[in-house]
C-alpha cells in the first residue's frame, strides 16, 4: 500500500488475476457440491411424492404445456420453467396418482405445498405444507396438526373444497378448519382450489412413463 | 495495533471475544445476528459459517497485503469473501441440507456482513497472517458468542426448547413472540440495555478507585 | 394482476424488509436521526432496488443459466458497478437530485437488503415485472420504516427516559415495538 502509484495495467492484471483465481476455486467447489445438492434435493421431493401419494415408492417428473401434461426431462425436484407434477408410482412403475406443488398467499408469507392428487376422480390423497413461515404454536398447525393433515387423505375436489368450522364438515369435498388459525387453513384451501382447476383437466392428458404400465 | 511487536497473541483474540465483540460492543453484522436467531441450532450453524468465512479470506487478506494494490484492494477482499461465502454455501448444501434451508439466503448474506469486510481492511491487511488468524478467530468467536446469548433465550422462552430438546412440561405456554421477529429486536434490546447498566456500574466502581 | 398486489404487499408491510427480514439495518439505526435524511436515504434505497432487482432479472437469464456458480460474485460485482455508474450519470445529468441523493448512494451498496433483494428474488423465481414490483415494495417498505423509526426518534429526544436506556439499547425497544406493530399486516390477502 506504499511505494509509488502502481500503473493501471498492473491493477487490471492483478484484478484479472484474482478473478481467474476465484473462478477455478469456485468451479471446482460447484462441481465437487453440485451432484451432492441435486440428489439431497431429488431425495426430498421423492420422500414427500411417495408420503403424498399414498403406496408410491418412487416419483417421475411430468410438466405442463398448454393443456396438455407430458412426461419430463427434468430431475425430480430441480427447478424448471414450466410448472411440474410428480406421477408417484408403485414398484411395478403404475401411476398411483400426482403430486402437484403449488403455492399462494398464506398468512405471514408464500406457503409452499405438495398435495396428492388422483385425475379423473378429482380426489385429494395427501397434503405436505414443504415451506412457510406461518405463525409458530398458531398457523404452523397446517403442518403439525394430524387432524387438519388427515382432511386431506380422501377429499373430493370438485366442484371445489369447502372449509368448516372445526367439526362440522359433513360432505366429501368439505374438510375442518384449525380453531386458531383459521386464516392459514383458508389460505390452504385456496390454494389446492386454484391449483387444482389448473391441473384437473391437463392431467387427464398424461401417458404413463416410459416403460411403465397405465 | 500495527507495529511490529504488537500485542500478545491472547489479547488479539480476547478483544474480539468481549471487549470488542462485533455485536454488543461495536454493534455492527445486525442481519444475520437477528434473523437466524431464534433457535442456537440456527445461530451455531451461522456462527460456524461465519467462521470458516472469516479466518479463510482474513488469512489471505494478510497474506496477499504486500500484493495487493491499494486502489483495487476492496475489491479484491470482496472477490475473496464472495468465493468464500459461495463454497460454504454450497458446502453446507452438500452436507447439512436442512440446515441450509432453514439459514436459506442468510449464508450468501455473510457477504455483506461489515464484520468480515471491516476485519479484512482494519487489521488483516495491516497484520502478519498469524495475528490476522488471531483476530479472525476472536472475533468470529465473539460473534458465536453473542449469536447463542440472543438465540438462547429466544428458543428457551420462544419454543421451550435448547437445542430442540423440550425443557418444560407440556402444560408450558410457548412465547411465541420470542420466535418472531419481533422477539429478536427486543431480547437484543434487553441485552444491550444489562449491559450498559453492567458497564455503567464497573465504571463507578472504578472511578474512586482512581481518584484516590 | 391479484400476483402483483402480493408481491407488493408482501415485500413493502407484511414481511417488511427492514422488521421482518432484518435486511438494512445499518441505515436503519445509524441514518434515522431526522425525517428529512431517512425519507431521502428510503427513496436513494427505492432507486437502487429497483436497479438491481433489473440487473439481477437480466444477469439471471443471459449469464448465470450458463454459470450458476457466479451467482453471489456476479450479484456483488454488478451491484458496487451499477450504484457507482448511476452516482456518475446522476452527478452529470441532475446536480440537483446528486446534492439529494449523492453522498448516501456509496453507503447503499454495502446494504444488505439490496443483495438480499437480489436473492430472495431469484430464490422465488420472479420474472422481470415481479422483480420489479417486489423492488418497489420492498424500497417502500424500507422508506416507511426508516421515516416512521426518524419520527418516534425525534420525538424520543425530547421525552425523560433513563440516560442508561438512551441510545442503542432504546432504539432496539422502538424497533421492536415497530416490528410487533407491522405484524398487524399478517393475513392482509389470505383471506379467501
Amino acid at each position: 500500500m506504499s511505494g509509488p502509484e502502481p500503473t493501471s495495467a498492473k491493477l487490471v492484471g492483478t484484478l484479472t488475476l484474482a478473478g481467474l483465481l476465484s473462478g477455478l476455486v469456485l468451479v471446482g467447489v460447484f462441481q465437487a457440491t453440485k451432484p451432492l445438492i441435486a440428489a439431497n434435493r431429488a431425495a426430498a421431493m421423492q420422500a414427500a411424492v411417495t408420503r403424498v401419494v399414498p403406496g408410491a415408492v418412487q416419483a417421475a417428473s411430468y410438466e405442463r404445456v398448454g393443456d396438455k401434461v407430458q412426461p419430463s426431462k427434468v430431475e425430480v425436484g430441480a427447478a424448471s420453467d414450466k410448472p411440474m407434477a410428480y406421477a408417484g408410482l408403485d414398484k411395478d412403475g403404475r401411476v398411483l396418482g400426482f403430486a402437484i406443488p403449488a403455492e399462494g398467499p398464506g398468512f405471514m408469507d408464500t406457503i409452499r405445498l405438495l398435495y396428492g392428487y388422483v385425475p379423473g376422480k378429482g380426489t385429494v390423497i395427501g397434503m405436505e405444507v414443504l415451506d412457510s413461515r406461518e405463525t409458530p404454536g398458531l398457523g404452523d398447525k397446517i403442518i403439525k396438526d394430524a387432524d387438519f393433515v388427515g382432511n386431506f387423505k380422501q377429499l373430493d375436489s370438485k366442484p371445489e373444497i369447502v372449509g368448516k368450522k372445526k367439526g362440522t364438515k359433513s360432505k366429501p369435498n368439505e374438510i375442518d378448519f384449525i380453531t386458531g388459525a383459521t386464516i392459514s387453513s383458508k389460505a390452504v384451501v385456496k390454494i389446492l382450489n386454484g391449483s387444482t382447476a389448473q391441473w384437473a383437466q391437463p392431467l387427464t392428458t398424461a401417458a404413463p412413463p416410459a416403460g411403465g404400465k397405465p | 495495533m500495527s507495529q511490529d511487536n504488537g500485542p500478545s497473541p491472547w489479547t488479539v483474540l480476547a478483544a474480539g471475544l468481549w471487549r470488542e465483540n462485533p455485536i454488543f460492543a461495536l454493534v455492527i453484522g445486525l442481519c444475520p445476528t437477528m434473523a437466524v436467531t431464534n433457535t442456537v441450532t440456527n445461530a451455531l450453524v451461522m456462527g460456524v459459517a461465519t467462521l470458516v468465512v472469516l479466518v479463510g479470506s482474513s488469512t489471505l487478506v494478510s497474506a496477499l497485503r504486500k500484493v495487493t494494490p491499494g486502489p483495487v484492494r476492496i475489491t479484491i477482499y470482496i472477490i475473496i469473501i464472495a468465493t468464500f461465502v459461495s463454497a460454504v454455501d454450497w458446502a453446507l448444501a452438500a452436507l447439512l441440507p436442512a440446515a441450509h434451508k432453514q439459514l436459506g439466503a442468510f449464508i450468501s448474506l455473510i457477504v455483506v456482513n461489515c464484520i468480515i469486510l471491516g476485519r479484512a481492511e482494519a487489521f488483516a491487511a495491516r497484520n502478519a497472517v498469524w495475528p490476522a488468524v488471531l483476530d479472525a478467530l476472536g472475533m468470529s468467536l465473539g460473534f458465536t458468542l453473542a449469536m447463542l446469548m440472543i438465540s438462547a433465550p429466544r428458543e428457551i422462552l420462544g419454543s421451550g426448547t435448547l437445542l430442540g430438546h423440550p425443557l418444560f412440561g407440556p402444560r408450558f405456554e410457548p412465547w411465541v413472540i420470542m420466535v418472531l421477529p419481533p422477539g429478536g429486536f427486543l431480547t437484543m434490546a434487553t441485552e444491550l440495555a444489562i449491559l450498559a447498566w453492567w458497564r455503567q456500574r464497573l465504571a463507578a466502581r472504578r472511578a474512586p478507585a482512581e481518584a484516590t | 394482476m391479484d400476483d402483483l398486489v402480493w408481491i407488493f404487499a408482501n415485500a413493502s408491510v407484511i414481511n417488511n424488509f427492514t422488521l421482518a427480514y432484518f435486511l438494512g439495518l445499518c441505515p436503519f439505526f445509524g441514518v434515522t436521526n431526522r425525517i428529512e435524511t431517512a425519507f431521502r436515504l428510503g427513496l436513494a434505497n427505492l432507486f437502487v432496488l429497483v436497479i438491481t432487482s433489473l440487473s439481477a432479472t437480466l444477469l439471471d437469464r443471459y449469464v448465470l443459466v450458463h454459470a450458476p456458480y457466479l451467482q453471489l460474485i456476479s450479484y456483488i460485482v454488478v451491484i458496487a458497478g451499477t450504484v457507482q455508474f448511476v452516482e456518475m450519470a446522476i452527478k452529470k445529468l441532475s446536480p440537483a437530485l446528486f446534492r439529494a441523493l449523492g453522498i448516501f448512494l456509496p453507503l447503499i451498496t454495502t446494504n444488505c437488503a439490496i443483495l438480499g433483494l437480489a436473492l430472495f428474488q431469484s430464490s422465488k423465481g420472479y420474472g422481470l415485472v415481479q422483480g420489479l414490483v417486489y423492488a418497489t415494495g420492498a424500497g417502500a417498505g424500507l422508506t416507511l420504516a426508516m421515516v416512521i423509526m426518524a419520527g418516534l426518534r425525534e420525538e424520543i429526544e425530547l421525552a425523560p427516559i433513563s440516560k442508561l436506556l438512551r441510545g442503542v439499547a432504546l432504539n432496539f425497544f422502538v424497533a421492536g415495538v415497530l416490528s410487533l406493530a407491522f405484524m398487524g399486516f399478517a393475513g392482509l390477502f389470505a383471506k379467501g
